[in-house]
């Protein structure tokens, strides 16, 4: 438990422990802020009111804005900087899935105002009436000849903008090779035989379908989004033949990975760089029959409460110079071309963050039908519950 | 006309507070209950009875639920009843007030806190590495239905304590002299007179913990490592996963009408089995 990560203040707990208790965040958040230590979310300020709006902030835009993410997704100062700068004190709810995200918005009265959703999800949102266009004039920072289109191309549905790019990164595995007798694996077939074999007992796998079902799929050569049903019925004998051997189902795997209880984990690029830098033995893989290629955005909820305060704080965490501090804190890759030219090189070359080409090659976009397929929902429920 | 005026007004929050918090969102799960999902998840108006068909598909859940609620309740009263009785029959005053603040200080930290130091304690660098120490071989605890057990009686625990320690508490101590005086020596006394006289606690401490447990899924979450799936875990995947409202509400309302079943069938048990005793309330 050494990386920078690990800090939580005694108030910002309690905090967190009184919204959870409130019920206006999800144990899941509560778990990803809290959990075990990798906890990064920040209340700009526990009480509003009593922060000192600065004399020279021009355009009042409220004293909140709340903000629905992803766990060790942003960097602290820039939320004190931006509250310094505006007045308005930045909300974090952190979620452990879209599927997530994307109920708490049907339900209603989510009270977001700005959101991070991933690309998959974006064309259900608009087709379900849940998101608000962007209005470019709005985010003066922001330049769209600046991003790679592959990345961001995916906020646009039916040639309206709805969403601004975030981060783009990929799926893979983190691995203690140390356990290994320090052979690095590159497939999924062996994260799953190993598994079955040497790891049985330390492997963990995401509490969510998308990327726990679709990493099944490429261990059959399937497409990871598949949703046929016969390729599903294969992916699910995997899982299920795995499931004894499995240490946990759980997203937030650093804790466990850190700690030695567990060895092996599908893993996101961030949280595999951030344990790559703590513990060097751990390293990560990209499957070579491919996995998930994902990128994220920043989306304004339909009736988000504070508006003015939601395009603020987009437009100022896309600054390149925030953007720049956010991506040196979380180590997800960017796709703006200004911001990575503020990056020092040893991260831009790092092949946990930016992966060789004929990596990249074979990885795939997640696709929408997965988020409202009722079969890999059951699936995964079925894989749970046995 | 008047005194029933004022009894209605001072009834009048706690009845909308009942009517608005209580049973109209059960009256909307129930009608969920009969729809249909969404094309994008949540609810569309339907009646229909495939949700309560495909109840099956979460057969594990209830069966896990079923299983380690009771075993959890039963644990709990043989560790409870024990500590109960010392604390009121055994201690000074001065040592019963410090001991009881003992028992309910864990309290003052949420449940979910207290759960995550069970990780630890549970995880490979606590209770295992010592177990291996004493070459006891290589266990795991964390991740398992035993963890989920162990942490199910550590949080339960204070309540079944003090309402058997009440009604020990409250014990006639002559009754036991009486005993005495009539030559039973002391385990006839406490199984002719303490026992009998303590089951409204017992009963009481039982029936809050069993049907807090039924609704359990932050234990499992946590020291199950989601390989431990209860009704209350499948409901939340149903709500905030795959947005299956429709089908979550009829395991909503499942799960309901076992609650109405057992617990029913617990009271008319304990009534018959106190001897129809007025005196034994349930809480």
């Amino acid at each position: 438990m050494t990386d920078h990560n690990d800090t939580i203040t005694r108030e910002k707990f309690m905090a967190e422990l009184w919204r959870y208790k409130r019920g206006s965040v999800t144990r899941r958040h509560f778990l990803g802020v809290t959990g075990l230590g990798t906890a990064t979310a920040v209340l700009g300020a526990a009480m509003p009111g009593l922060m000192p709006r600065p004399a020279w902030s021009q355009a009042n835009i409220g004293d909140r804005v709340i903000l629905a993410t992803w766990p060790n997704y942003h960097e602290p100062t820039n939320f004190e900087a931006f509250t310094e700068a505006t007045g308005a004190a930045v909300q974090v709810n952190v979620f452990g899935s879209n599927e997530e995200m994307l109920a708490k918005l049907q339900a209603g009265g989510s009270g977001w105002d700005v959101f991070v959703p991933t690309n998959y999800t974006i064309t259900t949102y608009v087709d379900e009436g849940l998101i608000e266009p962007i209005d470019v004039s709005r985010l003066p920072n922001y330049d769209a000849s600046a991003f790679d289109a592959r990345f961001a191309s995916p906020g646009t549905v039916n040639d309206t903008l709805y969403a601004v790019s975030k981060n783009w990164g990929t799926t893979g595995y983190a691995i203690n090779t140390a356990k290994n007798g320090d052979v690095t694996p590159t497939t999924w077939k062996e994260f799953w035989d190993m598994t079955m074999t040497n790891f049985s007992g330390r492997t963990m796998v995401h509490d969510y379908q998308l990327t726990t079902i679709g990493n099944a799929l490429k261990y059959f050569g399937y497409s990871f989004n598949s949703v046929d049903a016969n390729e599903l019925a294969d992916a699910e004998k995997l899982l299920l033949d795995a499931k004894p051997h499995l240490f946990a189902i759980n997203s937030d795997y650093q804790p466990s990975m850190r700690s030695g209880d567990a060895w092996m984990t599908m893993c996101w690029t961030g949280d595999g760089k951030q344990l790559n830098t703590d513990i060097p033995e751990i390293k990560y893989v990209l499957g070579k029959e491919g996995g998930e290629l994902w990128s994220d955005f920043y989306a304004i909820p339909k009736g988000a409460p504070h508006m003015d305060a939601a395009y603020a704080l987009i437009d100022f965490l896309l600054t390149p110079e925030n953007n720049a501090k956010e991506a040196l804190f979380h180590g997800y890759p960017v796709a703006d071309a200004r911001t990575n030219a503020l990056l020092p090189a040893e991260l831009l070359n790092d092949p946990i963050i930016y992966p060789a080409a004929d990596l990249l090659s074979a990885l795939e976009f997640g696709a929408a039908a997965t988020l409202t397929d009722p079969n890999r929902a059951e699936l995964l429920a079925r894989f749970k519950s046995a | 006309m008047q005194p029933r005026v004022k009894t209605w007004l001072f009834l009048m929050p706690a009845g909308l507070w009942f009517l608005t918090m209580l049973v109209l969102p059960l009256v909307v799960v129930f009608i969920f209950s009969f729809g249909e999902r969404g094309a994008a998840g949540g609810y569309v108006p339907a009646f229909t009875l495939d949700q309560y068909a495909n109840l099956p598909a979460r057969w594990a859940a209830f069966r896990n639920t079923l299983t380690l609620a009771p075993i959890g309740t039963v644990v709990c009263l043989l560790i409870a009843y024990p500590l109960a009785y010392f604390l009121a029959l055994r201690t000074t005053p001065k040592w019963r007030t410090l001991l009881l603040i003992l028992v309910i200080v864990p309290f003052w930290t949420s449940i979910l806190i207290r759960s995550y130091a069970w990780i630890f304690i549970l995880g490979g660098r606590g209770l295992p590495t010592l177990i291996s120490a004493l070459g006891l071989g290589d266990v795991q605890l964390i991740n398992t239905p035993f963890a989920v057990l162990v942490g199910i009686v550590y949080g339960y625990l204070p309540l079944m304590v003090f309402p058997i320690f009440v009604s020990l508490e409250r014990l006639d101590k002559r009754l036991l002299e009486a005993s005495s005086d009539l030559g039973c020596p002391p385990w006839r006394s406490f199984l002719n007179v303490t026992l009998p006289l303590s089951m409204p606690g017992v009963a009481t401490g039982c029936m809050l913990v069993f049907i807090l447990l039924m609704g359990e899924f932050l234990i499992p979450a946590i020291l199950g490592g989601g390989k431990v799936f209860f009704v209350g875990n499948a409901l939340v995947d149903l709500f905030l996963q795959s947005r299956n409202w429709a089908y979550g509400s009829a395991v909503a309302v499942t799960l309901v009408a076992i609650m109405l079943v057992t617990v029913t069938a617990y009271m008319r048990f304990t009534r018959r089995w106190a001897g129809g005793r007025d005196d034994v309330s349930l809480m």
